[in-house]
């Protein structure tokens, strides 16, 4: 094995490591919408999305609380007052793009907003709305 | 003979005087300098979604061990973690903790904003103006302290909003 060689076959298992250590492999969407949707065995409503998201659940936040009731701007948190980035992802190209981070949001959120977790159904509604907003 | 002749003392004071300014500077800097850390990257990702990532400093050890092992009721919401992600930010913030300023006892509630050193250092500010809505809570440095989610709590970069 010579010098360079040896130079990029580390460089590669450094590329590896890097890949490996950021872990989720970037998915779009769509295609986490349609994971949603065939786990919940029906076609989704953006209505009943947008409907979900701009509701209070009988607690003191509805998702809008956080995210504003256009998701297509930056939102601000409820408490905190920090800026959360826009939710559609027409609006902001890094949402939904991973699987892990999208479950670990809902799981927190709805059980801030519903004091639950949502339904695979619910998921899928509130995604397709926004998928649906474009500029 | 004097103890200090006069040339002697007169080559002597400006050493003297760079030595005062330096130990004063780092007298001033001493928990600017905790405060800035180096952040484990994952914990900016996951606790600085919501809130700046707080120097682990600004709270001893056992408030951050508590803290990390109830994050389904934190501070009013849910901000659960998977258990492996916990568990690395739980010992790295454990290993950083309690090294700013006169972090000694634990604060009420955990609240970094609940500790003596804290209320001590802001009892100038009006009560009007934790009420402003650009401040709201005294959870969000960045509404004053312009350059806190870098770590930098320098007097300096306070803009007190109006």
């Amino acid at each position: 094995m010579n010098q360079s060689t040896i130079t990029r076959c580390v460089a590669a298992l450094l590329l590896g490591g890097a890949v490996l250590a950021t872990g989720a492999q970037a998915v779009a969407p769509a295609e986490i919408l349609a994971g949603y949707s065939a786990q919940a065995g029906a076609p989704p409503s953006p209505a009943r999305g947008q409907q979900l998201f701009n509701t209070r659940h009988g607690g003191e936040w509805s998702c809008a609380s956080c995210h504003g009731a256009a998701p297509t701007q930056a939102g601000k948190h409820a408490s905190t007052g920090k800026a959360i980035g826009a939710l559609a992802p027409a609006f902001n190209a890094e949402r939904f793009t991973d699987l892990a981070r999208t479950d670990k949001w809902f799981r927190r959120n709805c059980n801030d907003v519903m004091g639950r977790e949502c339904t695979y159904a619910e998921k899928a509604d509130v995604l397709s709305w926004l998928l649906a907003l474009k500029p | 003979m004097h103890p200090f002749p006069r040339l002697t003392m007169r080559r002597a004071l400006p050493g003297l005087l760079a030595l005062l300014a330096l130990a004063g500077a780092a007298l001033a800097d001493g928990g600017d300098r905790a405060a800035r850390l180096p952040l484990l990257p994952k914990y900016q990702q996951e606790c600085a979604a919501c809130h700046i990532a707080y120097p682990p400093g600004m709270l001893p050890a056992a408030s951050w061990q508590r803290t990390m092992s109830n994050l389904q009721r934190h501070y009013g919401t849910d901000a659960s973690l998977d258990p492996a992600t916990a568990q690395e930010l739980t010992t790295w913030l454990a290993a950083n903790a309690g090294t700013y300023k006169r972090v000694s006892g634990q604060p009420p509630e955990d609240r970094i904003s609940r500790s003596a050193w804290f209320i001590r250092k802001h009892d100038e500010v009006a009560a009007a103006t934790w009420k402003l809505p650009a401040v709201k809570s005294a959870a969000n440095c960045s509404a004053c302290h312009t350059q806190s989610d870098q770590g930098d709590f320098n007097e300096r970069n306070i803009r007190i909003p109006r």
